[in-house]
């Protein structure tokens, strides 16, 4: 029996998953972090990515997250989401219509829009397809 | 026959009235519906964020964040959430009056109260009271509230943390218990207190890793918190304010139905009596001749 640890994630919307699993892995700050059970307690904000949760050797839950929190305690595992999705729900074409939008408002460098929130929005939108594609690839 | 016109003028009245409130009844009740869905919804971040700050509180960490000092209290900021109209029953006056009691203690300990509100009740409230002053106020966010909505008032509120003004922050809201019960409550935000946890945490020495560093982390958590209480509350206000105002109208469909019933005996008699004179002045009239 290999050990386990209870993970939570949440939306400031509803609840996505809460269950146990082998290990986490989550887009952290300061680069991937892989989460195993009995982890030491630890804090840190979270980029736009994939959560991976793996819950057997066979199977495991992707999700797309658009940033949050992330806080660890030896048995438990919390995923304060700003928004997630699980990882077939992306829409595709949504995600494709975003990254375009906001490519065309940073190639035209005369409006006088916010350049943070525009890269902000085409880096989110990029890390969604590429959620997509690696969940595709996996044959989900 | 010209019997009883004014009171069958009222029984029309009422009907009237009784339909609004009917009518008013029904417009809540699935508004309530919908509230309460969003209520369930925001539920579960809320909670879990709260167990993040009761872990923390039982941390030792090495930066110590203003939040989590306590100061001596010398002034006192609270957030008063209330519903945007009336017609809710005693919602908001229950509301008014336990902050009321609370506010009166206050003063006694010689502690002043600087307000932030959200709704057009509680403004017109704490705008009338001279206790206290108005520091931040939003109104009108409707029935889907955003969460960005709300983050000025609380920016005003922290800000004010941050730089002394006041010492303690609470918030004040209704509790959805049930569609019968709406419950007046006071949560006392910041400092954050270390409350009793329900799960076994290791009892020795420790503390989290921060990623990238503790102030960072803990300033944006923290922030998060309190937005995401603040929040809370606001749902589950709106959500109360739905079920206060759908047992209130009916209260008063069910008083006008009273009241006619009572009307129409009244009308039925004078009618009645009319007829009785009536018949009485003519038999009289026929003896004579």
């Amino acid at each position: 029996m290999t050990m386990t640890v209870h993970v939570d994630i949440v939306s400031a919307e509803k609840e996505i998953f809460s269950g146990l699993a082998e290990m986490i892995f989550a887009p952290a700050e300061l680069g991937e972090l892989g989460i195993t059970p009995r982890h030491a307690p630890l804090i840190t904000r979270l980029n736009p990515g994939e959560v991976r949760v793996k819950v057997s050797s066979t199977e495991s839950y992707p999700f797309f997250i658009s940033g949050g929190l992330l806080e660890i305690q030896p048995n438990v595992v919390t995923i304060l989401a700003d928004t997630a999705i699980r990882a077939k729900d992306i829409d595709e074409a949504a995600a494709i219509e975003a990254k375009v939008r906001a490519e065309e408002i940073l190639a035209d460098k005369n409006s006088r829009i916010d350049y943070a929130s525009a890269e902000k929005q085409l880096h989110q939108a990029i890390m969604q397809l590429r959620t997509l594609e690696r969940f595709r690839k996996r044959g989900g | 026959m010209a019997v009883g016109k004014e009171i069958r003028t009222k029984i029309g009245s009422i009907k009237n009235t009784q339909k609004i409130t009917r009518a008013m009844e029904m417009v809540a009740a699935s508004k309530m519906r919908k509230t309460k869905e969003r209520m369930l919804a925001t539920r579960p971040y809320s909670q879990k964020i709260g167990k993040i700050i009761k872990h923390l509180a039982h941390a030792n960490p090495e930066y110590k964040h203003s939040f989590l000092v306590k100061r001596d209290v010398k002034r006192i900021g609270i957030i008063v959430v209330s519903s945007d109209r009336g017609l809710c029953g005693g919602l908001n006056s229950n509301l008014f009056r336990k902050v009321l009691g609370q506010l009166i203690q206050w003063e006694k300990a010689g502690v002043e109260v600087d307000v932030c509100t959200i709704g057009t009740k509680a403004y017109g409230f704490f705008t009338g009271l001279n206790k206290t002053t108005v520091i931040g106020h939003t109104a009108k966010l409707g029935d889907s509230p955003h969460l960005n909505d709300i983050i000025g008032v609380i920016k005003v509120m922290l800000d004010a943390y941050y730089s002394g003004q006041i010492d303690e922050l609470h918030a004040i809201s209704n509790e959805f218990v049930n569609t019968m019960t709406q419950r007046p409550t006071i949560e006392q935000l910041l400092p954050i207190v270390a409350h009793e946890l329900d799960e076994q945490l290791s009892s020795r020495h420790w503390d989290y890793i921060y990623e990238p560093d503790a102030k960072e982390v803990l300033d944006h958590l923290l922030t998060r918190y309190i937005e995401s209480i603040v929040y809370q509350g606001l749902v589950e206000n709106n959500a109360c304010e739905q079920a206060a105002r759908m047992v209130a109208m009916k209260s008063a469909s069910d008083n006008a139905g009273n009241l006619i019933k009572e009307l129409q005996l009244i009308y039925n008699k004078a009618r009645q009596a009319a007829i009785t004179q009536e018949i009485s002045e003519i038999v009289a009239g026929a003896a004579a001749v």
